[in-house]
Protein backbone atom coordinates (compact mmCIF):
# COMPACT_ATOMS: atom_id res chain seq x y z
CA UNK A 1 0.00 0.00 0.00
CA UNK A 2 1.10 3.42 -0.84
CA UNK A 3 -0.26 6.58 0.49
CA UNK A 4 0.24 8.36 -2.85
CA UNK A 5 -2.30 6.45 -4.10
CA UNK A 6 -4.95 8.19 -1.71
CA UNK A 7 -3.05 11.98 -2.37
CA UNK A 8 -4.16 11.73 -6.15
CA UNK A 9 -7.64 10.95 -5.83
CA UNK A 10 -7.78 13.18 -2.75
CA UNK A 11 -6.45 16.34 -4.46
CA UNK A 12 -8.22 16.08 -7.43
CA UNK A 13 -11.07 15.77 -5.32
CA UNK A 14 -10.34 19.03 -3.48
CA UNK A 15 -9.94 20.99 -6.72
CA UNK A 16 -12.72 19.15 -9.00
CA UNK A 17 -15.55 20.40 -6.19
CA UNK A 18 -14.76 23.87 -6.08
CA UNK A 19 -14.31 24.10 -9.94
CA UNK A 20 -18.00 22.25 -10.06
CA UNK A 21 -19.34 25.01 -7.98
CA UNK A 22 -18.15 27.74 -10.16
CA UNK A 23 -19.51 26.09 -13.35
CA UNK A 24 -22.91 25.59 -11.63
CA UNK A 25 -23.21 29.11 -10.66
CA UNK A 26 -25.17 28.71 -7.92
CA UNK A 27 -25.35 30.34 -4.43
CA UNK A 28 -22.84 29.23 -1.75
CA UNK A 29 -23.29 27.43 1.59
CA UNK A 30 -26.15 29.34 4.16
CA UNK A 31 -24.61 31.96 5.72
CA UNK A 32 -24.59 32.31 9.51
CA UNK A 33 -27.36 34.72 11.24
CA UNK A 34 -24.58 36.97 11.76
CA UNK A 35 -24.05 38.03 8.14
CA UNK A 36 -27.77 38.54 8.19
CA UNK A 37 -27.72 41.89 10.42
CA UNK A 38 -27.57 44.97 8.36
CA UNK A 39 -24.28 46.86 8.15
CA UNK A 40 -24.37 50.00 10.12
CA UNK A 41 -23.02 52.95 7.33
CA UNK A 42 -19.92 54.57 8.28
CA UNK A 43 -19.85 57.77 9.78
CA UNK A 44 -18.41 60.17 7.10
CA UNK A 45 -14.93 60.75 6.73
CA UNK A 46 -13.94 58.13 9.02
CA UNK A 47 -11.96 55.37 7.98
CA UNK A 48 -13.92 52.04 9.82
CA UNK A 49 -13.11 48.34 8.80
CA UNK A 50 -15.59 46.24 6.89
CA UNK A 51 -17.07 43.52 9.62
CA UNK A 52 -18.60 41.41 6.91
CA UNK A 53 -14.77 41.36 5.70
CA UNK A 54 -13.19 41.29 9.23
CA UNK A 55 -15.34 38.56 10.15
CA UNK A 56 -14.84 36.19 7.23
CA UNK A 57 -10.87 36.78 7.37
CA UNK A 58 -10.58 36.19 10.50
CA UNK A 59 -13.28 34.01 12.17
CA UNK A 60 -14.34 31.76 9.68
CA UNK A 61 -10.83 30.57 8.93
CA UNK A 62 -11.29 28.35 11.48
CA UNK A 63 -14.65 27.60 12.20
CA UNK A 64 -18.13 28.55 11.14
CA UNK A 65 -20.44 31.00 12.70
CA UNK A 66 -22.92 29.98 14.93
CA UNK A 67 -26.27 30.30 13.91
CA UNK A 68 -27.30 32.91 16.23
CA UNK A 69 -26.43 34.50 19.71
CA UNK A 70 -28.31 36.96 22.19
CA UNK A 71 -26.39 40.66 21.49
CA UNK A 72 -26.09 40.68 24.89
CA UNK A 73 -23.03 38.74 24.58
CA UNK A 74 -21.55 39.78 21.79
CA UNK A 75 -18.84 42.15 23.20
CA UNK A 76 -17.77 38.91 25.25
CA UNK A 77 -17.69 36.95 21.81
CA UNK A 78 -15.37 40.11 20.31
CA UNK A 79 -13.46 39.88 23.08
CA UNK A 80 -12.45 36.22 23.10
CA UNK A 81 -11.48 36.51 19.80
CA UNK A 82 -9.89 39.79 20.31
CA UNK A 83 -7.86 37.80 22.48
CA UNK A 84 -7.73 34.25 20.80
CA UNK A 85 -7.55 34.99 17.06
CA UNK A 86 -4.88 38.25 18.41
CA UNK A 87 -7.56 40.72 16.24
CA UNK A 88 -6.52 44.41 15.81
CA UNK A 89 -8.25 47.08 17.84
CA UNK A 90 -10.01 48.17 14.65
CA UNK A 91 -10.80 44.86 13.45
CA UNK A 92 -12.29 43.97 17.16
CA UNK A 93 -14.67 47.38 17.05
CA UNK A 94 -15.51 46.54 13.60
CA UNK A 95 -16.48 43.14 14.21
CA UNK A 96 -18.79 44.14 17.42
CA UNK A 97 -20.32 47.32 14.81
CA UNK A 98 -20.98 44.09 12.17
CA UNK A 99 -22.15 41.67 14.96
CA UNK A 100 -24.47 44.04 16.89
CA UNK A 101 -24.98 47.34 14.93
CA UNK B 1 -11.33 28.68 65.97
CA UNK B 2 -11.05 26.11 69.00
CA UNK B 3 -13.84 25.98 71.40
CA UNK B 4 -16.40 27.29 68.73
CA UNK B 5 -19.17 25.48 67.39
CA UNK B 6 -19.12 23.62 64.20
CA UNK B 7 -21.55 25.13 62.24
CA UNK B 8 -20.07 28.54 63.88
CA UNK B 9 -16.91 27.93 62.31
CA UNK B 10 -17.85 26.72 58.74
CA UNK B 11 -19.89 30.32 58.99
CA UNK B 12 -16.44 32.19 59.56
CA UNK B 13 -14.67 29.92 57.03
CA UNK B 14 -17.32 30.86 54.83
CA UNK B 15 -16.90 34.64 54.82
CA UNK B 16 -13.89 35.09 52.97
CA UNK B 17 -15.25 33.27 50.38
CA UNK B 18 -18.64 35.61 50.28
CA UNK B 19 -16.38 38.40 50.28
CA UNK B 20 -14.51 37.43 47.55
CA UNK B 21 -17.54 37.08 45.36
CA UNK B 22 -19.22 40.06 46.53
CA UNK B 23 -15.58 41.66 45.12
CA UNK B 24 -15.62 40.13 41.80
CA UNK B 25 -19.25 41.15 41.63
CA UNK B 26 -18.90 44.59 42.07
CA UNK B 27 -16.01 44.76 39.58
CA UNK B 28 -17.77 42.85 37.21
CA UNK B 29 -21.08 44.87 37.75
CA UNK B 30 -19.52 48.49 36.34
CA UNK B 31 -17.83 46.59 33.26
CA UNK B 32 -20.66 44.67 31.76
CA UNK B 33 -22.27 46.84 29.36
CA UNK B 34 -24.82 45.49 27.34
CA UNK B 35 -22.80 43.29 25.48
CA UNK B 36 -20.68 42.01 27.82
CA UNK B 37 -22.43 39.24 29.66
CA UNK B 38 -20.32 36.57 30.53
CA UNK B 39 -21.26 33.57 28.56
CA UNK B 40 -21.08 29.83 28.83
CA UNK B 41 -20.11 27.97 25.78
CA UNK B 42 -18.48 24.58 24.89
CA UNK B 43 -19.13 21.59 22.97
CA UNK B 44 -20.35 17.94 24.07
CA UNK B 45 -19.77 15.29 21.70
CA UNK B 46 -20.48 10.98 21.36
CA UNK B 47 -17.17 9.93 19.33
CA UNK B 48 -16.99 6.17 17.94
CA UNK B 49 -13.45 5.22 16.86
CA UNK B 50 -12.75 1.66 14.85
CA UNK B 51 -8.83 1.41 15.04
CA UNK B 52 -8.11 -2.62 13.12
CA UNK B 53 -11.37 -3.72 14.32
CA UNK B 54 -11.40 -2.97 17.96
CA UNK B 55 -14.19 0.22 18.57
CA UNK B 56 -13.73 2.66 21.10
CA UNK B 57 -16.43 4.95 22.02
CA UNK B 58 -15.73 8.39 24.20
CA UNK B 59 -18.10 10.86 25.50
CA UNK B 60 -16.93 13.95 25.93
CA UNK B 61 -17.59 17.76 27.07
CA UNK B 62 -16.20 20.72 26.63
CA UNK B 63 -17.31 23.53 28.65
CA UNK B 64 -15.87 27.37 28.39
CA UNK B 65 -16.88 30.18 30.71
CA UNK B 66 -15.18 33.91 29.79
CA UNK B 67 -15.90 37.12 31.62
CA UNK B 68 -15.41 40.39 30.74
CA UNK B 69 -14.22 42.73 33.80
CA UNK B 70 -14.46 46.39 32.56
CA UNK B 71 -12.29 47.54 29.27
CA UNK B 72 -8.81 46.04 29.58
CA UNK B 73 -9.88 42.45 31.64
CA UNK B 74 -10.75 39.34 30.61
CA UNK B 75 -11.11 35.93 32.24
CA UNK B 76 -11.70 32.54 30.22
CA UNK B 77 -11.05 28.85 31.06
CA UNK B 78 -12.16 25.72 29.02
CA UNK B 79 -12.27 22.11 30.64
CA UNK B 80 -12.50 18.87 29.68
CA UNK B 81 -14.64 15.93 30.89
CA UNK B 82 -14.37 12.71 29.22
CA UNK B 83 -15.60 9.47 29.86
CA UNK B 84 -14.06 6.17 27.51
CA UNK B 85 -15.27 3.25 26.89
CA UNK B 86 -12.48 0.80 25.45
CA UNK B 87 -12.26 -3.10 24.66
CA UNK B 88 -11.47 -5.43 27.16
CA UNK B 89 -8.87 -7.95 26.01
CA UNK B 90 -10.82 -10.40 28.26
CA UNK B 91 -13.58 -9.50 26.49
CA UNK B 92 -16.34 -6.46 27.73
CA UNK B 93 -15.58 -3.08 27.61
CA UNK B 94 -13.53 -0.94 30.57
CA UNK B 95 -14.72 2.45 31.33
CA UNK B 96 -12.04 5.17 32.35
CA UNK B 97 -12.91 9.29 33.32
CA UNK B 98 -10.96 12.21 33.69
CA UNK B 99 -11.26 15.67 34.52
CA UNK B 100 -8.99 18.22 33.70
CA UNK B 101 -8.19 21.65 32.45
CA UNK B 102 -7.70 22.94 28.59
CA UNK B 103 -7.00 26.48 29.99
CA UNK B 104 -7.87 29.11 32.75
CA UNK B 105 -6.27 32.50 32.13
CA UNK B 106 -6.24 36.13 32.54
CA UNK B 107 -5.88 38.31 29.69
CA UNK B 108 -4.72 41.86 30.54
CA UNK B 109 -5.44 44.12 27.39
CA UNK B 110 -2.55 46.28 27.82
CA UNK B 111 -2.44 48.93 24.98
CA UNK B 112 -4.06 47.97 21.04
CA UNK B 113 -0.81 45.90 20.54
CA UNK B 114 -0.16 44.11 23.72
CA UNK B 115 -2.21 41.32 25.58
CA UNK B 116 -0.61 39.74 28.35
CA UNK B 117 -1.73 36.69 29.52
CA UNK B 118 -1.64 34.77 32.68
CA UNK B 119 -2.59 31.43 34.24
CA UNK B 120 -2.86 28.30 32.41
CA UNK B 121 -2.80 28.58 28.53
CA UNK B 122 -2.82 26.77 25.01
CA UNK B 123 0.97 26.56 23.75
CA UNK B 124 1.12 28.98 20.68
CA UNK B 125 2.77 26.42 18.58
CA UNK B 126 1.97 26.23 14.56
CA UNK B 127 -2.01 26.22 14.62
CA UNK B 128 -3.54 23.37 15.76
CA UNK B 129 -3.51 23.34 19.54
CA UNK B 130 -4.69 27.13 19.83
CA UNK B 131 -7.58 27.23 16.96
CA UNK B 132 -8.67 23.76 15.88
CA UNK B 133 -8.60 21.75 19.42
CA UNK B 134 -12.42 22.79 20.69
CA UNK B 135 -14.39 19.95 19.93
CA UNK B 136 -17.09 21.96 17.98
CA UNK B 137 -14.66 23.48 15.78
CA UNK B 138 -11.97 20.40 14.91
CA UNK B 139 -12.47 18.10 11.60
CA UNK B 140 -11.00 15.18 12.76
CA UNK B 141 -11.13 13.22 16.00
CA UNK B 142 -7.74 12.82 16.17
CA UNK B 143 -4.85 15.13 16.18
CA UNK B 144 -2.17 15.55 13.74
CA UNK B 145 1.10 12.61 14.53
CA UNK B 146 2.64 16.19 14.76
CA UNK B 147 0.86 17.48 17.12
CA UNK B 148 3.77 16.56 19.68
CA UNK B 149 6.10 19.01 18.42
CA UNK B 150 6.04 22.32 20.07
CA UNK B 151 3.37 21.51 22.09
CA UNK B 152 5.76 20.14 24.47
CA UNK B 153 3.44 16.63 24.69
CA UNK B 154 0.61 18.61 26.71
CA UNK B 155 -0.13 21.26 24.76
CA UNK B 156 -0.73 23.57 27.84
CA UNK B 157 1.84 25.94 29.49
CA UNK B 158 1.74 27.23 33.04
CA UNK B 159 3.18 30.63 33.37
CA UNK B 160 3.03 33.97 30.99
CA UNK B 161 2.38 35.28 27.84
CA UNK B 162 2.32 38.20 25.62
CA UNK B 163 0.63 38.07 22.09
CA UNK B 164 -1.08 40.83 20.24
CA UNK B 165 -1.55 42.41 16.93
CA UNK B 166 1.92 43.92 15.89
CA UNK B 167 0.92 45.45 12.85
CA UNK B 168 -2.60 45.87 11.01
CA UNK B 169 -3.49 47.31 7.17
CA UNK B 170 -6.25 46.56 4.71
CA UNK B 171 -3.12 44.66 3.10
CA UNK B 172 -1.21 43.16 5.87
CA UNK B 173 -1.75 41.93 9.65
CA UNK B 174 1.27 40.52 11.40
CA UNK B 175 0.33 39.09 15.42
CA UNK B 176 2.86 37.22 17.70
CA UNK B 177 2.50 35.23 20.68
CA UNK B 178 5.70 35.03 23.32
CA UNK B 179 5.32 32.24 26.20
CA UNK B 180 7.40 31.34 29.30
CA UNK B 181 6.43 28.29 31.10
CA UNK B 182 6.81 26.30 34.59
CA UNK B 183 6.26 22.67 34.73
CA UNK B 184 3.70 20.90 36.18
CA UNK B 185 3.00 17.54 37.27
CA UNK B 186 -0.41 18.03 38.95
CA UNK B 187 -2.81 15.27 36.91
CA UNK B 188 -5.52 17.88 36.04
CA UNK B 189 -2.75 20.49 35.28
CA UNK B 190 0.39 19.42 33.18
CA UNK B 191 2.88 21.68 32.03
CA UNK B 192 6.52 21.32 31.24
CA UNK B 193 9.05 23.52 31.75
CA UNK B 194 9.49 25.42 28.40
CA UNK B 195 9.31 28.57 26.21
CA UNK B 196 8.53 29.71 22.67
CA UNK B 197 6.84 32.43 20.35
CA UNK B 198 4.87 32.47 17.20
CA UNK B 199 5.08 35.19 14.13
CA UNK B 200 1.83 35.26 11.87
CA UNK B 201 1.43 37.15 8.62
CA UNK B 202 -1.26 37.30 7.65
CA UNK B 203 -2.60 38.81 3.86
CA UNK B 204 -6.48 39.74 4.13
CA UNK B 205 -6.99 40.52 0.18
CA UNK B 206 -5.67 37.13 -0.73
CA UNK B 207 -6.90 35.42 2.49
CA UNK B 208 -3.65 33.69 2.91
CA UNK B 209 -1.13 33.31 6.05
CA UNK B 210 1.93 32.36 6.47
CA UNK B 211 3.55 31.73 10.18
CA UNK B 212 6.33 30.21 11.72
CA UNK B 213 6.86 28.95 15.37
CA UNK B 214 9.88 27.74 18.17
CA UNK B 215 9.32 26.07 20.85
CA UNK B 216 12.05 25.15 23.53
CA UNK B 217 12.15 22.68 26.12
CA UNK B 218 13.76 23.09 29.26
CA UNK B 219 13.24 19.69 31.09
CA UNK B 220 15.77 17.60 31.28
CA UNK B 221 16.02 16.96 27.71
CA UNK B 222 16.41 20.20 26.47
CA UNK B 223 15.21 20.72 22.67
CA UNK B 224 14.40 23.08 20.33
CA UNK B 225 11.17 23.08 17.99
CA UNK B 226 10.56 24.52 15.10
CA UNK B 227 7.45 24.90 12.49
CA UNK B 228 5.68 27.20 9.76
CA UNK B 229 2.01 27.10 8.63
CA UNK B 230 0.25 27.84 5.61
CA UNK B 231 -3.49 28.43 5.57
CA UNK B 232 -5.38 29.76 2.88
CA UNK B 233 -8.95 30.36 2.26
CA UNK B 234 -9.90 31.45 -1.06
CA UNK B 235 -12.19 34.16 -1.64
CA UNK B 236 -14.40 32.88 -4.35
CA UNK B 237 -14.47 29.09 -3.10
CA UNK B 238 -15.65 27.78 0.14
CA UNK B 239 -12.69 25.89 0.95
CA UNK B 240 -10.17 26.52 3.74
CA UNK B 241 -6.82 24.45 3.22
CA UNK B 242 -4.65 24.30 6.61
CA UNK B 243 -1.09 22.97 6.52
CA UNK B 244 1.43 22.90 9.22
CA UNK B 245 4.99 21.55 9.07
CA UNK B 246 6.91 20.92 12.59
CA UNK B 247 10.53 19.81 13.12
CA UNK B 248 12.34 18.15 16.19
CA UNK B 249 15.80 17.10 16.92
CA UNK B 250 14.43 13.59 16.32
CA UNK B 251 11.15 14.02 14.30
CA UNK B 252 9.41 16.16 11.87
CA UNK B 253 6.44 15.62 9.59
CA UNK B 254 3.16 17.55 8.14
CA UNK B 255 0.26 17.46 7.35
CA UNK B 256 -2.41 19.42 5.18
CA UNK B 257 -6.14 19.43 5.63
CA UNK B 258 -9.21 20.72 3.77
CA UNK B 259 -12.71 20.77 4.34
CA UNK B 260 -15.31 22.30 1.71
CA UNK B 261 -18.74 23.80 2.13
CA UNK B 262 -20.78 22.70 -0.53
CA UNK B 263 -22.69 25.29 -2.75
CA UNK B 264 -26.19 25.90 -2.10
CA UNK B 265 -28.64 24.55 -5.22
CA UNK B 266 -31.92 25.67 -5.77
CA UNK B 267 -33.82 22.45 -5.35
CA UNK B 268 -31.60 20.28 -2.59
CA UNK B 269 -30.83 23.28 0.29
CA UNK B 270 -29.80 20.33 2.35
CA UNK B 271 -26.49 19.56 0.30
CA UNK B 272 -25.06 23.04 1.38
CA UNK B 273 -24.94 21.34 4.93
CA UNK B 274 -22.78 19.25 3.79
CA UNK B 275 -18.81 19.88 4.32
CA UNK B 276 -16.23 16.99 2.88
CA UNK B 277 -13.48 16.73 4.42
CA UNK B 278 -9.55 15.47 4.05
CA UNK B 279 -6.32 15.68 5.56
CA UNK B 280 -2.99 14.02 4.69
CA UNK B 281 0.10 13.71 6.99
CA UNK B 282 3.64 12.12 7.70
CA UNK B 283 5.83 11.81 10.47
CA UNK B 284 9.48 10.79 10.14
CA UNK B 285 11.44 9.47 12.99
CA UNK B 286 14.70 10.27 12.16
CA UNK B 287 16.15 8.91 16.31
CA UNK B 288 14.40 7.76 18.96
CA UNK B 289 12.52 9.89 21.20
CA UNK B 290 10.42 9.10 24.16
CA UNK B 291 9.94 12.77 24.50
CA UNK B 292 8.51 14.16 21.42
CA UNK B 293 5.07 12.30 21.21
CA UNK B 294 5.12 11.13 17.42
CA UNK B 295 4.87 7.88 16.60
CA UNK B 296 8.49 5.07 17.11
CA UNK B 297 8.45 4.54 13.43
CA UNK B 298 7.65 6.79 10.30
CA UNK B 299 4.32 6.88 9.79
CA UNK B 300 1.68 7.99 6.94
CA UNK B 301 -2.24 8.64 6.83
CA UNK B 302 -4.95 9.50 5.16
CA UNK B 303 -8.26 10.36 6.09
CA UNK B 304 -11.60 11.58 4.65
CA UNK B 305 -14.87 12.02 5.18
CA UNK B 306 -18.30 14.48 5.98
CA UNK B 307 -19.87 16.56 8.23
CA UNK B 308 -23.47 17.29 7.90
CA UNK B 309 -24.45 20.69 9.39
CA UNK B 310 -27.99 19.89 10.98
CA UNK B 311 -29.47 22.91 12.39
CA UNK B 312 -29.40 24.34 16.22
CA UNK B 313 -25.67 23.45 16.18
CA UNK B 314 -25.75 20.02 16.06
CA UNK B 315 -23.47 18.32 13.37
CA UNK B 316 -22.85 14.29 12.39
CA UNK B 317 -19.43 13.32 11.20
CA UNK B 318 -17.93 10.62 9.58
CA UNK B 319 -14.55 9.65 8.59
CA UNK B 320 -12.47 6.95 7.06
CA UNK B 321 -8.47 6.92 7.31
CA UNK B 322 -5.76 4.38 6.60
CA UNK B 323 -2.46 4.80 8.29
CA UNK B 324 1.07 3.75 7.28
CA UNK B 325 3.59 2.49 9.36
CA UNK B 326 6.47 0.36 9.12
CA UNK B 327 4.85 -2.22 11.97
CA UNK B 328 1.87 -2.77 9.47
CA UNK B 329 -1.01 -0.60 8.04
CA UNK B 330 -4.75 -0.08 9.99
CA UNK B 331 -7.84 1.31 9.13
CA UNK B 332 -9.71 3.81 11.26
CA UNK B 333 -13.45 4.39 10.68
CA UNK B 334 -14.71 7.23 12.92
CA UNK B 335 -18.11 8.83 13.61
CA UNK B 336 -19.00 11.77 15.74
CA UNK B 337 -22.23 13.71 17.13
CA UNK B 338 -21.41 17.12 18.17
CA UNK B 339 -23.52 19.92 19.95
CA UNK B 340 -22.45 23.64 20.39
CA UNK B 341 -23.68 25.82 22.67
CA UNK B 342 -23.61 28.91 23.20
CA UNK B 343 -25.66 31.12 25.65
CA UNK B 344 -25.45 34.16 28.46
CA UNK B 345 -24.63 32.49 32.28
CA UNK B 346 -27.45 34.63 33.26
CA UNK B 347 -30.82 36.18 31.73
CA UNK B 348 -30.92 39.86 31.36
CA UNK B 349 -32.99 42.44 29.76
Amino acid sequence: MNIYRYIFPGVALMVALPLFSQATNTVAGPKPAVHQTTQPQSAAGTKQRDGNEVFAANCSRCHNAPESFSPRISGTIVRHMRVRASLSKEDEEALLRFLNP
Amino acid sequence: MRGLSSSTNLRLRRRPVIALALLITCLIAPGLAAQNTPILSGGTVFFSNTRGGKTTYQMVANPLIAVPVGPHLFFEGRGVLVETLSPASTGGYNTSRFFGLSYMQADVIANKHVTAVGGLFLTPFGTYNERLTPLWIGNFQDAPLIYGIGNMNFGTGLGGMLRGNAFSTDKVSVSYAAYVSAGSTNVRVRTQRSTGGQANVYFPKARLEVGASFGRRLETVRENNFGTHVWWQPIKVPIVIRSEYAHAPNSQGYWIEADYRLPQFRDAKWLARLEPIARVEQAFRNAPDRTDGLPSLDTQKAAFGLNYHFPHEVRINATYGRQFATGGNVNIWQTGLIYRFLTPTWKGK
